[in-house]
């Protein structure tokens, strides 16, 4: 199984950590893992903002970079959703086809395509679930609290087997935390006041760390939590899982 | 003005803003609990997707099959192609009838057609009898939500609104005293009634006849006191059997309040002996939406308001942000196809997360259509010069590996060494409220290229 590791563009250039981790935890796990260096961007915020038509170079890159693999993974649902759902706009070559059935968000991967869910981490935290949007609505890779469904969820079935890690309820169990790309900035009072009360749900649920399968949704918490000092920390879930404290 | 700067505005006072999302939170945990009450919840929200999918395709069909059989009830029938059309019907009616005093109860589509003023123009009175539909016209505003039409509004702030227009006594905003004062004030205008106008939440095709659903009871209160009763629907609002009401009678009140049906599901099929009963059947762009591929399920709507409820952003920037006569997810899929320009900063009030879609009774891919409205918008009306130039650029820097590495580190270099004042200008919108995130020394590209020298 040849595996070709997609590091988003913004956690490439600015969370790194996320990035180290996620291969140290493939590595972990014995896959055969490769890192294509000549990758940018899925091309998301594009197609978010409308200009999708302008993101057919970046979708194209991606599929020059991937083709070759049997799986590509990345530590980012929301990315590997756009890919999934939204290289639509590309001819749907065999290359264009393989690659978006085979990408996996990282999570899903271990859980779905290794069966895996104790890799011997061990975190010794009261870690809340930032469960976001696009892995959990688009992916599916949990139960939604609108659908009537039987519950499940890919990533809490990773965090509860983390040695003393302690995984705390929350009041709203999947409720966006407004960042939504350049959401985020074009209507930034709603998408400040969201992040303020997803925070708020954690504070008062003695939540130490918040965690989640897509560091974008992290990064605008965290950009709240400094400003404000509050007392949480975010944190990726692959940086949980690769670690042995 | 734009959503996103109504919204700011509605956000200058958060204790509103939190006592608005709490308000909703509450009516969309009371929609969860109603739904886990039905086996096969998603079931029937598949069948009631499909009934509404057969309706539209065979629309015209099925329009025709409910007009002859309306008629056969000794009903009137009416067609209007738009809002203009609309008002003028009604009117030629009432004026037929002499009839100067209208009650009306909850109707989305009237205030689509903005009938009131144009009645009004005309000298004839209309009060609309749905307690919240009340409440918004004597404070002369617009409905903030189609379910729940003043939940802009706390009780204390109805408490003064009472005081002036109806002299009540402060009561601190007791809702069952404000309640009761409304409706003694209302039946007067019942019992003068010489005229009563509704909408229509379903209009069966096999039978010809309409099912208009209320708490109040007011649309029976109406309809029964006066000589006409006028029904006023848009053509999407056909279903084909009357044993389809099963489905949908079942999804509409559970969606909307979390009720398992509502108080009163009143059943229209042919006139009281003296009375009139006329239905207008209205286009007002539903067939140019229905010609929209990508856009034609969102008339699937039974406008029940629970992708409203759901909406953290709805929640937090109230209805009247959207500026139309739908606000929320739905609102913002159907009210571009109106009107492009003024509405076209509907679609970008969204993170896209898909809950709208998730409770949709009737499976409408909101944010789906949402993401499509984006990118029309995007090539058919003008766009910001610097929104479009950056992203522009930024489609051509993430197209080419050279220009993406300039790019990430010119932009890593800046975040590193540059000093706040100009990092935390005026121009960096993600910085009033937010720290940029902390740059390490390399990005990854560097520590692979490092640390796993023999890959890749």
């Amino acid at each position: 199984m040849k595996v070709g590791l997609f590091i988003p563009c913004y956690i490439n250039q600015l969370f790194p950590q996320v990035a180290i981790a996620t291969l140290e935890l493939l590595e972990k796990l014995n896959i055969d893992v490769y890192y294509p260096n000549e990758q940018t961007c899925c091309g998301q915020p594009l197609g978010n903002s409308g200009y999708e038509e302008d993101s057919k170079g970046a979708c194209r890159l991606f599929v020059e970079n991937f083709k070759e693999y049997d799986y590509i993974v990345g530590p980012s649902g929301s990315c590997i959703y756009h890919v999934k759902k939204h290289f639509d706009i590309l001819e749907q070559t065999s290359e264009v086809i393989k690659v978006r059935n085979n990408a996996f968000e990282l999570c899903e991967f271990i859980v779905k395509i290794l069966g895996k869910t104790d890799i011997g981490a061990s975190f010794p935290y009261k870690v809340g679930l930032h469960k976001s949007c696009h892995g959990l609505r688009g992916l599916h890779l949990g139960s939604c609290s609108e659908t009537m469904d039987s519950h499940y969820s890919t990533e809490e079935d990773l965090l509860n087997n983390v040695k003393g890690l302690e995984l705390m309820s929350l009041t709203r169990k999947d409720e966006c935390c407004g960042f939504g790309g350049t959401f985020s900035v074009f209507e930034e009072a709603i998408s400040v006041k969201m992040g303020k009360d997803r925070i708020q749900d954690h504070l008062d649920n003695g939540v130490e760390v918040i965690t989640g399968a897509d560091h974008s949704c992290l990064m605008h918490l965290e950009g709240l939590l400094n400003r404000n000092e509050e007392p949480l920390k975010v944190m990726h879930i692959a940086e949980i899982l690769n670690s042995t404290i | 003005m734009s959503h996103s700067k109504k919204a700011a505005i509605f956000n200058k006072d958060e204790a509103k803003v939190n006592w608005h999302d709490k308000a909703l939170w509450y009516v969309r945990e009371k929609r969860d609990n109603a739904a886990h009450g039905v086996k096969g919840w998603e079931y029937l929200r598949d069948t009631a997707s499909k009934i509404k999918g057969n309706v539209l395709s065979n629309l015209d069909n099925y329009l025709i099959e409910f007009e002859a059989n309306a008629i056969k009830n000794n009903i009137k029938v009416h067609w209007a192609s738009n809002a203009e059309e609309h008002n003028k019907i009604v009117h030629k009616i009432l004026e037929e009838h002499n009839a100067k005093n209208v009650v009306k109860s909850k109707s989305m589509l009237t205030e689509e057609c903005h009938l009131n003023p144009f009645l009004e123009a005309k000298g004839i009175e209309v009060v609309d009898t749905d307690l919240g539909e009340y409440i918004v016209q004597i404070a002369e505003e617009t409905p903030s939500h189609i379910v729940l039409p003043a939940i802009h509004k706390t009780k204390e702030e109805v408490d003064e609104l009472f005081q002036e227009h109806l002299g009540t006594n402060p009561s601190n905003g007791n809702p069952e005293y404000l309640t009761n004062e409304a409706r003694k004030h209302l039946l007067n205008k019942f019992i003068e009634a010489d005229g009563a106008i509704t909408g229509v939440n379903f209009a069966i095709a096999e039978t010809g006849g309409i099912v208009v659903c209320t708490n109040e009871g007011n649309a029976d209160m109406g309809a029964h006191l006066a000589p006409v009763h006028i029904a006023c629907m848009g053509i999407e609002k056909i279903i084909p059997k009357e044993a389809d009401l099963g489905v949908f009678l079942r999804l509409l009140a559970r969606s909307a309040t979390g009720q398992p049906i509502t108080t009163y599901s009143s059943h229209f099929n042919k006139p009281a002996e003296g009375t009139e009963i006329h239905i207008v059947i209205v286009d007002n762009g539903r067939t140019e939406q229905l010609s929209r591929e990508d856009f034609r399920s969102s008339l699937h709507c039974i406008r029940c308001g629970a992708c409203m409820n759901t909406c953290p952003i709805y929640r937090r920037s109230g209805g009247h942000s959207y500026d139309a006569t739908i606000p929320g997810p739905i609102g913002s899929i159907l009210s571009p196809g109106k009107d492009l320009k003024k509405h076209s900063s509907l679609p970008f009030a969204s993170t896209l997360c898909g809950s709208c879609s998730n409770v949709c009774p009737v499976k409408i891919n909101i944010h789906e259509q949402l993401y499509k409205w984006r990118q029309i918008i995007v090539k058919e009306e003008s766009q910001p010069v610097v929104k479009k130039s950056i992203l522009k650029i930024t489609g051509k820097v993430l197209g080419n590996r050279t220009l993406y590495n300039l790019v990430g580190k010119s932009a890593r270099f800046m975040l590193k060494y540059a000093p706040r004042f100009m990092v935390y200008s005026k121009l960096n919108t993600w910085g009033k409220a937010r720290e940029l995130p902390e740059v390490k020394n390399e990005n990854f590209d560097t520590w692979y290229k490092i640390n796993r020298k023999n890959n890749g």
